[in-house]
């Protein structure tokens, strides 16, 4: 992992800042455009999960290389309640806050690595990956 | 260091039997870092003033300029900042205009004394004092603009408007969050009693991330313009996104939807048999 960017997520402007973010880094590593924009919905749903679930956070957004291929490594880390039944809140529909419960599920589908890491009254942490093709 | 009363009155006295040459320093200073962005009539005018509010504050024995001596002066600080602001001067031109009576004072102090210098020192506490006020009421005016700019911005971006007889259109451009959301349905609403209109379409082509949220934003809109009696379409739906709903999960049931605004507006015409 190298150059890693961080922003704390604080507010609805840092989702944007994190979506512009993750939009300029996209570019620089020339995922395809649809790839782009899967990448940067996810990150957009995960930065909201973040702040309305987690009570804010940080995400941090680094170039990766695994040697064959070049990608994007994004991680969402708060201090939040952390998740009860991880597999019901991978379940579509679900949702405890009133939206279409699609967020964490529709991520996970849209990028290529999706690791969750979350423990009661610790937070929770998401990494996600997506490669170039 | 405080400005002890004594050294109040030493500086207020000075401030008034050497006002002229003052003020004409003064000014000449702040001119200079202005350069000649303001009329020299008008800065005279300006350090004119802050300098009897300065006077008024220290003759009536202000030691900080929190005081209740100080009041005048302060209005007259908070006036300046937001004159500059709306004007369009930076922070530090902002600020120099106060910290340029340093150096005016020093240029009609007698320096050889050195009980000078300490009331000197005194006072250019004050004077500091006085500028980050005038630092801080600049920032704060600014921040009220930018939030002003970014209400005008919510109104500017999301005009409702009628494509044909009875059909009216909202192009949405940019990120759509909860607060243009909200704005967005109720122009919408508004436009359709307005116009009488039984047909809208949502076109969200300068919209560059359909997340669940916006995707969320915009079905509560077409629910609402339904219940109005409305049959809406969402047109503008570009490759990328498409694909991106898709992995989303997210549905849009029986709503129609186009890939671009023109194939929406040929749909409308040919469903009304136009």
């Amino acid at each position: 992992m190298s150059d890693g960017e961080r922003i704390e997520v604080g507010t609805d402007q840092d989702v944007v800042r994190v979506r512009q973010l993750v939009r300029t880094v996209a570019v620089s590593v020339k995922l395809s455009l649809v790839d782009q924009t899967k990448l940067v919905t996810a990150a957009s749903e995960l930065a909201r999960n973040t702040l309305v679930y987690g009570g804010g956070g940080t995400v941090e957004v680094a170039r990766v290389d695994n040697g064959r291929r070049r990608g994007i490594q994004i991680v969402f880390a708060d201090q939040g309640p952390g998740i009860a039944d991880l597999e019901l809140a991978l379940t579509d529909g679900y949702t405890t806050g009133g939206g279409l419960g699609l967020g964490l599920s529709g991520a996970r589908r849209l990028v290529d690595e999706f690791l969750i890491d979350t423990s009661i009254g610790r937070g929770t942490t998401v990494t996600v990956t997506k490669w170039c093709r | 260091m405080a400005l002890g009363p004594e050294e109040a009155n030493r500086f207020a006295a000075l401030l008034e039997e050497r006002q002229e040459e003052l003020v004409g320093a003064w000014t000449d200073r702040v001119a200079q870092s202005l350069r000649g962005r303001l009329s020299r009539t008008e800065l005279e005018r300006q350090t004119g003033e802050l300098r009897k509010g300065f006077h008024a504050a220290l003759a009536g024995g202000a030691a900080e300029l929190g005081q209740e001596p100080a009041d005048e002066l302060r209005a007259q600080l908070t006036e300046l900042s937001s004159s500059r602001a709306r004007q369009g001067f930076s922070a530090t031109e902002t600020a120099v205009s106060v910290f340029a009576l340093k150096d005016a004072v020093l240029t009609v102090l007698d320096g050889s004394d050195a009980s000078n210098l300490r009331d000197y020192v005194a006072f250019s506490g004050f004077v500091d004092q006085a500028a980050l006020f005038t630092f801080d009421s600049y920032v704060q005016i600014r921040e009220g603009l930018i939030a002003d700019q970014a209400e005008q911005l919510l109104e500017l971006s999301t005009p409702v408007v009628k494509l044909w007889e009875g059909v009216v259109a909202v192009p949405l451009v940019g990120t759509l969050d909860s607060a243009r959301a909200q704005v967005v349905m109720e122009r919408l609403l508004e436009t359709l009693v307005e116009t009488g209109s039984p047909h809208a379409i949502i076109d969200i082509t300068g919209v560059p991330a359909v997340d669940t949220q916006v995707a969320q934003h915009i079905l509560k809109t077409v629910v609402a313009a339904r219940l109005m009696g409305a049959d809406c379409i969402i047109s503008g739906i570009r490759p990328q996104i498409a694909q991106t709903i898709v992995a989303l999960g997210i549905e849009f049931g029986d709503i129609a939807t186009k890939a671009s605004l023109a194939d929406a507006l040929r749909f409308v015409l040919k469903k009304t048999g136009r």
